[in-house]
């Protein structure tokens, strides 16, 4: 599929508001106005947002702790995240969930995930009930290079393969789980060989390269919608802030990230190809990058606003229907 | 004798025990971290700190950071205890034993008795538990009520930093699996901790404040707030007797029981849902062995039966709090037959 000028900037404006999203709450955070642990996505825009390009509303997908990016990219409403993550009435899981699980299910994003390893099984089943119900949907498990050493994760890409469902694992291989680097973590020498061990194609990409994993996903996206059966994305990339916001990244050399931001931005690199190859102009990604900004603002000064949930909210939702 | 944190505590309890025994190890996801990366070494020392400054004393040998693999980590654990070391293996949010209780419910509490008594599996399972981090569904739980229930396991669950250091050494010298649970609220609080080494046996209550009129059994943080509900009724000449477990298995019956006997009235704190849980262990305990006792029916404060809420006020609202503990004492004080 050849992405349209409307695709382009449409990509364009998910990977902004996901950057423009978390470089705001680092900040927020910063000042003491979020509550408990955030993890933030900033530098893996284009691994979200290229696979996300290949979705429709209907199909699915799992996320992570770091889950912001995932959510924006697959359609969730900005303001209601925000009011999430700041667990007030009207977020997106009526500020009972917070930024670890956030979930909206009638845009296919089957939660974000405190348990590492915890969505790959969850993808499986998503994408068994496709198959079952013949809907023609698609499942994504995004997992981060850490996850991928979870049994959990070998135990659904088995299962997937045995049972040929139509489910993508995007590993985002970020160099490091917490303070720990794949290369001492991971056994393998690369993630998507061992998935293709489980009898799947697996391929690695350039996960700053949107393009790469556009096409990429694409391919996976046709082959799991066409009956083909599971695939896996390994998409190196790096992210910019810390493990969790707080945490000072000692374990990373000092200018490891600086190098990164100034050489491997997907955003930067984006803007560069379409406007050399002259798809698409630098106002009009000026013009994206204002909107995206009175968005964030315009939903962070909600969500400030905005009240807490009522002591009823407690004790509700925890049953469909109980004695 | 020197004021140390609950973290602080811990720490020196490692590096004591592991410099007695060489086949005391530590092992889990960044217990030193750095590993792999472009920076330091001990770049972690576990996510709270806990474990900081271990590597550089006893080597990555000793000290192991493992993949993000719960199951092999507490099955691998396990499997070296049989075998002759003695693991210390973290478990970083109690939340997580989830994706690993096979190696531990399974493997590892029972091998003693599957194995006809030839098995010994002196292994330590370091956790954090607890509310009030805004930590939301997946990492506020307690869970000890589910460890409590296996035969098998040990389970402590240390108030304070004098109590953590004594019940650590212990833990580790025990030729049994224990599950050591650390609130995370309770790090950065401190008490008097003697510099040697010490231990405090398992299934010795602490009576924390004397008194004849009601007892309150209260394990972990709730220990906290029943200790300053007691010193606040003082004052209006209701007496309160405060009773610590510190272990729930084994658990100080005696101390229980004999408290019931003497004042008449119970009142059981528990951060963990109603179901199934300590407070109804206890409640249990007494109406089977003290009923004749109670002057008035046995008060149980804990959490709701929902999971743990994010935002902050219904957090709150779930953690049972020092109001809700001194009405339950007003409630049971003032019950008229
Ligand atoms: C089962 C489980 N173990 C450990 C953790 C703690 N933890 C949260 S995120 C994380 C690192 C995950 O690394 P990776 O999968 O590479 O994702 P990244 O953070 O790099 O996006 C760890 C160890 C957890 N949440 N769940
Ligand atoms: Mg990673």
């Amino acid at each position: 599929m050849q992405l349209s000028r409307e695709d382009l900037l449409d990509s364009y404006r998910r990977m902004r508001t996901i950057r423009a999203f978390e470089d705001r709450l680092h900040d927020e955070f910063a000042l003491g106005g979020i509550p408990g642990f955030v993890h933030l996505y900033a530098g893996q825009e284009a691994c979200a947002v290229g696979m996300c390009m290949n979705l429709t509303d209907e199909d699915m997908i799992g996320s992570t702790h770091r889950g912001h990016g995932h959510c924006i990219a697959k359609g969730c409403d900005v303001e209601a995240m925000m009011l999430e993550i700041y667990g007030k009435k009207g977020g997106l899981c009526g500020g009972k969930g917070g930024s670890m699980h956030i979930a909206d299910l009638a845009k296919g994003m089957l939660g974000a995930n405190g348990i590492v390893g915890g969505n790959p099984p969850l993808a499986v089943g998503a994408a068994l009930a496709a198959k079952t119900l013949k809907t023609g949907k698609v499942a994504v498990s995004f997992a981060g290079d850490g996850a991928s050493n979870q049994g959990t994760t070998f135990e659904a890409m088995n299962m997937a393969v045995v049972l040929q469902l139509p489910v993508i694992f995007v590993i985002e291989n970020n160099g490091y789980g917490e303070g720990t680097g794949v290369s001492y973590a991971v056994g393998a020498k690369d993630i998507a060989q061992r998935a293709a061990a489980f009898g799947m194609p697996g391929v690695t990409v350039d996960g700053s390269d949107f393009f790469a994993v556009h096409e990429a996903s694409r391919e996976a996206v046709e082959r799991a919608r066409a009956g083909g059966g599971p695939s896996a994305i390994e998409m190196r990339i790096t992210r910019y802030y810390g493990h969790f916001e707080g945490d000072p990244q000692l374990y990373r050399a000092a200018d490891e990230v600086p190098g990164l931001r100034e050489n491997l931005d997907c955003l930067k690199k984006f803007r560069q190809r379409v406007t050399e190859t002259k798809l698409l102009e630098a106002a009009q990604l000026d013009a994206i990058d204002r909107d995206v900004a009175t968005l964030i603002d315009r939903a962070v000064a909600k969500a400030k606003a905005a009240e807490f949930p009522g002591a009823a909210d407690l004790t509700t939702d925890v049953y469909v229907k109980y004695a | 004798m020197a004021k140390k944190t609950f973290r602080q505590a811990i720490n020196e309890t490692l590096f004591q025990e592991m410099r007695r025994d060489p086949r005391v190890i530590v092992m889990g996801e960044d217990v030193a971290g750095g590993q792999g990366g472009s920076g330091q070494i001990d770049a972690y020392g576990g996510p709270l700190g806990v474990t900081k400054g271990l590597i550089g004393e006893f080597g990555a040998s000793r000290v192991i950071d493992t993949p993000i693999t719960e199951s092999a980590i507490m099955g691998a654990a396990a499997g070296a205890a049989v075998n002759g070391l003695r693991p210390v293996a973290e478990l970083m949010f109690v939340d997580f034993f989830g994706v690993c209780f096979d190696q531990i419910y399974n493997q590892a509490a029972k091998f003693r008795y599957m194995f006809g008594g030839k098995a010994k599996t002196p292994l330590v399972i370091r956790t954090t538990i607890g509310a009030g981090f805004r930590a939301a569904a997946q990492h506020s739980q307690t869970l000890y009520p589910i460890f409590t229930h296996v035969p098998g396991l040990k389970v402590v669950i240390p108030s304070n930093a004098y109590d953590a250091k004594g019940l650590l050494t212990q833990a580790i010298r025990d030729d049994d699996p224990v599950i050591f649970c650390e609130h995370k609220l309770l790090y950065d609080t401190t008490a008097d901790v003697p510099d040697d080494a010490y231990t405090i046996p398992f299934g010795e209550a602490e009576i924390t404040r004397d008194g004849d009129d009601v007892a309150i059994v209260a394990f972990g943080r709730m220990a906290h707030f029943a200790n300053e509900v007691a010193d606040k009724l003082t004052k209006e000449k209701i007496s309160v007797r405060v009773i610590d477990p510190r272990t729930t298995s084994p658990l100080d019956e005696d101390t229980i029981i004999e408290a019931v006997e003497d004042t008449g009235r119970l009142v059981i704190v528990d951060e963990s849902p109603p179901r199934c849980s300590i407070a109804r262990d206890i409640a249990g305990l007494v109406v089977e062995h003290a009923f004749g006792a109670l002057k008035a029916p046995i008060a149980q404060v804990t959490c709701p039966h929902t999971p743990v809420p994010f935002a902050p006020p219904l957090e709150d609202l779930y953690i049972p709090s020092p109001a809700k503990i001194e009405a339950a004492v007003r409630k049971v004080m003032a019950y008229k037959g």
